[in-house]
């Protein structure tokens, strides 16, 4: 059932130490600023987070990792410029890290949200990411078999919601956001306006109601840092 | 026989063009991060190619300046860009089904390695300590129904890049289809061979000198 809270300290109050928060976002677009300020500000520890990257400058994700909050991470491209934090963190041994191809990680989480048990894919093959992974020669290709990646919560940004939890999103800010509030146990999503039931039009609705669980209102979020 | 001289090399932006020539009208088309990039320089309105960024937009415009910069909109390397008339949205799944299906005309890469069988390293350069990071490109190599390479036939070391075998960790298995380097465009047929289509500024020779295994000539 949706719940509509008045802020986004409220919206992730129910993340405990030892969950799993995917994060949406890639690069500034569609990133959950205020959410990712309030769950760092909330306190829940040992935590697995799944993220394209790996946070960037002294902020969100990166501030996450600089203060020991996250166990492991499941991301695609950790290395960056500016990924110091998690650079740091990794050298050290203090935080797992799990590689995945982009198009495995987004299709573990589509996989995770549709009820798929596991699938194969010619993605990776061949390469270090598939050691100790099942392999199978489909359709003439040599494939390998991925799982879903699931959560208990996600944090995602959209534009728009009604009070049915109906998201509309904004060019590439949607990124991660439709997959990962399908494939976590509790979605929380920050959207800049919240409007009434019948206010946005049915066939542009991006992602149903039926995938949002938690919605908060922050009328000019922050951009993020990437 | 020629000798090999700086002179003789492509510029990154004249290799760019010559990839340009290559991309058939109409095709769909991922550019990847750095050099490949520039081949969107080249390409006309009568080309009628359509880009697509992996982060989830198809018929992605140009690099946006000042007042156009809008921060959701962005591509793969992060960079502010422009919409086009026809462009569209859509989610990471979509957007790396459209790759995996098999939708993606062609693709363009760098790399640090290519071997005679199509094999691509582009990812990691092996160094024990170095962290992992591969992003989209082993599901662009893999996926898209033509890989092309775009990188100097060297490294900085002097030593060549078109291989025998890859001795780095790779991204994709049999995966390229062409390499374009500043002295010459490879065809990589599949079977081993690989084909010399054209040199620039030296001659064949010239070429297979830098290349460890035998190239044979286009006919």
């Amino acid at each position: 059932m949706l719940t509509i809270v008045d802020s986004a300290a409220q919206a992730v109050e129910p993340i405990t130490d030892g969950s799993t928060v995917m994060i949406g976002g890639f690069g500034v677009a569609g990133q959950p600023v205020e959410l990712i300020d309030a769950l760092i500000e909330q306190g829940a520890t040992d935590l697995t987070v799944v993220n394209n990257n790996a946070g960037n400058g002294d902020v969100g994700l990166a501030k996450l990792i600089q203060l020991g909050r996250v166990r492991k991470i499941i991301c695609s491209f950790p290395r960056q410029s500016d990924s110091y934090h998690f650079d740091a963190k990794y050298h050290a041994g203090e935080i797992e890290l799990e590689v995945v191809p982009q198009g495995n990680l987004a299709e573990r989480i589509r996989a995770a949200g549709a009820g798929i048990g596991a699938f194969y894919t010619p993605t990776g093959y061949g390469t270090p990411l598939a050691e100790g992974k099942e392999t199978r020669e489909l359709d003439g290709k040599m494939q390998i078999l991925e799982f879903p990646i699931t959560a208990d919560f996600s944090l995602t940004k959209a534009l728009t919601a009604d009070k049915a939890g109906n998201l509309v999103y904004r060019k590439t800010a949607r990124n991660f956001g439709p997959i990962m509030a399908a494939a976590a146990r509790t979605s929380i999503v920050q959207v800049s306006d919240v409007v009434e039931r019948g206010a946005l039009d049915p066939e542009v609705v991006v992602t149903p109601g039926i995938y949002v669980d938690t919605v908060v209102s922050i009328p000019d979020p922050a951009v993020g840092h990437a | 026989m020629t000798s090999m001289t700086k002179d003789a090399a492509l510029t990154p932006e004249q290799l760019a063009e010559v990839v340009a020539a290559d991309i058939p009208a109409g095709a769909y088309v991922n550019l990847g991060i750095g050099q490949p990039t520039l081949v969107s320089n080249y390409l006309t309105p009568e080309d009628d190619v359509t880009l697509h960024t992996e982060n989830g937009m198809l018929g992605m415009g140009g690099e946006a300046h000042g007042d156009e910069v809008d921060p959701d909109l962005i591509n793969a390397g992060k960079i502010p860009v422009k919409e086009t008339d026809g462009c569209s949205y859509f989610h990471h799944a979509d957007s790396f089904a459209m790759m995996r299906g098999g939708h993606l005309d062609c693709c363009v890469l760098g790399a640090f390695q290519v071997d005679r069988a199509g094999n691509l390293a582009n990812w990691h350069t092996g160094k024990p300590d170095a962290i992992p990071a591969v992003g989209g490109a082993m599901d662009l190599a893999t996926g898209a129904k033509q890989t092309f390479v775009m990188m100097t036939l060297t490294a900085k070391n002097g030593q060549a890049k078109l291989v025998e075998n890859c001795t780095m960790p790779l991204t994709g298995v049999g995966c390229v289809s062409r390499v374009y380097t500043d002295q010459a465009v490879f065809l990589i047929e599949g079977d081993g061979r690989v084909v010399v289509r054209e040199t620039f500024g030296c001659d064949f020779e010239a070429v297979q000198e830098l290349v460890p295994f035998p190239l044979e000539r286009s006919e």
